[in-house]
């Protein structure tokens, strides 16, 4: 008994001195380990990924349409299959949403040459390309910009020499750089007239500097994701055969 | 290569000296010695899965599983561990477009993660869709200068969490990068930023006076530095304009750090700024000891890294 209460006093008095705590920082030691493979995987840890991992494999490794060549950013001057590929099916899967939302028809489509993530391989194609060509969740925009502004555009195209992918639109300039000819529906641009450009919301934002497009206060969101419109594009045709056209073309005069 | 730091208290001079030899034990000789573990990672960007042997310089590194059983040897051998991470825990592999970020939450769940501040990729599917797999966490969202009083997320996470561990009381509290610019408005809403000094100045007031904690740590995803914008709000220029904070752990600039950086702040005293890369290729870990306030203790903190 009388044990006890010794040591509930003595329990009492170290409560009390460590009430008035101050702990003190003597020492710090920094690693950093590496998650290597000689790590062994925690079982329970890889069990609980393996249905998910299936899942994802079996359904990014299905086959939904054939390439018949290996297509290339890099293949092309000012414009380029992969490119004419990626804006001419956002066109064809992305008009149909507008025009059922607002009465109208998407004039033309602008992408961003960076915005082309890999190659297509030819070959057999499956969902996991469709993640590899646009790992991003940018979705489609339709902004509103008028012909002045489209020329506004049109010199950022010739000025940044790079193939920054078109649909719709029709572009021709000559050895000097300077524009020779533009049309947008076979029609050449009316400074005055309002047309519909539909692109991505990373580029509607300001990306890869596309400054043009802040001369517009409104902007129509499809909330379509561009690699839903590749991955339904993938389902829809059975052969991909994207080419080099004359949408964009120099001249030597 | 370690090496050894004596950091001398503000009050004395404030030189970095290294000195060579086993001094520490010369700090820890009266009464118990306690240790605390901080594991942290950052921009782990939904790779569940290690890196795959094909020619790729992290090839075979990280993994959920194998992060698993280094964090458990860990914790075994001192149970007073904290886990964090600083934040873009979403966007980067197909099991976040699959399933929007609730394997990412559950395995972080099943690791026994502490705490997590935000990142802006964790805006990705729109705070909507952040909010949609917060029943997937069962760790605390820390971040203390987003204002979501106008949001979906309001009280969904917490500007600072105070965690005893060992009887040593370490306040956590979490800054995030401004998201404007870096997100679509429409994704982040009414989400407010607010400025990342004086909102840690005014959390390290609160832990530092009010709640009297013994660590403080910041987890932030402001960014290590920014070489093109030097002036820009990042983890150097925080620790350096601030007090109080102890360990700045970092993220969004996906910066391997060979070893933490010791930088000084407002009042002459060194704060430790660690970020581990990205892709949970690698776990930070930092171990602070606490000795009883003594004489010899009140000299200094000898810092090895």
């Amino acid at each position: 008994m009388r044990i006890t209460l010794f040591f509930i006093l003595l329990n009492f008095l170290f409560f009390f001195s460590c009430k008035n705590k101050s702990w003190h920082l003597t020492k710090i030691e920094a690693n950093q380990i590496t998650v290597s493979d000689s790590l062994l995987k925690k079982s329970e840890v890889e069990d609980f990924i393996e249905p998910y991992r299936t899942h994802i494999k079996k359904d990014l490794d299905s086959v939904l349409a054939y390439s018949v060549k290996t297509y290339a950013k890099t293949n092309g001057t000012f414009n380029t299959a992969i490119g004419n590929y990626m804006v001419d099916i956002i066109f064809d899967e992305a008009n149909p949403v507008f025009k059922k939302r607002t009465g109208k028809n998407i004039d033309m489509v602008l992408l961003n040459y960076g915005g082309i993530r890999s190659n297509l391989p030819q070959g057999n194609i499956t969902a996991s390309h469709a993640y590899e060509l646009m790992p991003f969740e940018n979705s489609i925009v339709v902004v509103p910009l008028k012909g002045t502004t489209i020329f506004k555009m049109i010199n950022y195209l010739i000025q940044s020499k790079q193939a920054h992918p078109i649909s719709k639109l029709q572009l021709v300039i000559n050895k000097n750089y300077e524009l020779v000819k533009a049309e947008i529906n076979n029609e050449a641009i009316n400074p005055e007239k309002k047309y519909y450009v539909a692109t991505s919301d990373y580029l509607h934002h300001g990306g890869d500097h596309m400054d043009f497009f802040k001369e517009s206060d409104t902007v129509f969101n499809l909330n379509y994701k561009i690699r839903s419109i590749i991955l339904d594009n993938f389902k829809k045709i059975d052969t991909i055969q994207p080419v080099i056209d004359n949408r964009f073309i120099q001249i030597n005069n | 290569m370690k090496r050894r730091y004596f950091l001398q208290k503000a009050t004395a001079a404030t030189a970095l000296t290294a000195i060579g030899g086993f001094g520490i034990q010369s700090f820890s000789s009266l009464g118990a010695q306690k240790q605390i573990t901080i594991l942290h990672t950052n921009d782990v960007h939904s790779h569940i899965d290690a890196f795959n042997s094909s020619g790729n310089k992290n090839a075979k590194q990280g993994g959920v599983a194998r992060r698993a059983s280094l964090i458990d040897s860990i914790r075994k051998e001192n149970p007073n561990t904290l886990l964090l991470d600083a934040g873009d825990i979403f966007q980067g592999t197909p099991y976040f477009n699959y399933y929007g970020g609730e394997l990412e939450f559950k395995l972080m769940s099943m690791l026994k993660y502490d705490a997590a501040t935000l990142g802006n990729h964790d805006f990705d599917n729109g705070i909507d869709g952040l909010y949609d797999q917060l029943p997937h966490a069962e760790f605390e969202f820390i971040i203390a200068n987003y204002d979501f009083s106008n949001t979906i997320m309001h009280t969904h996470t917490k500007p600072y969490k105070i965690f005893f561990k060992n009887d040593i009381k370490i306040g956590v509290f979490g800054l995030g990068i401004k998201l404007d610019g870096l997100v679509n408005h429409e994704l982040f809403k009414e989400t407010k930023y607010l400025d990342p000094i004086e909102t840690a100045q005014e959390m390290t007031r609160i832990l530092k006076h009010e709640q009297d904690c013994d660590l403080i740590i910041c987890l932030s995803h402001l960014g290590y530095y920014y070489k093109n914008t030097p002036d820009k709000i990042c983890d150097l220029n925080l620790a350096k304009g601030t007090n109080n904070i102890d360990l700045i752990i970092g993220g969004h600039t996906h910066t391997f750090l060979p070893k933490p950086t010791i930088v000084k702040n407002v009042d002459d005293k060194h704060v430790l700024v660690n970020q581990v890369g990205c892709y949970g290729i690698n776990l930070g870990r930092i171990d602070f000891y606490f000795d009883k306030e003594n004489e010899k203790s009140a000299e200094g903190t000898s810092i090895l890294i």
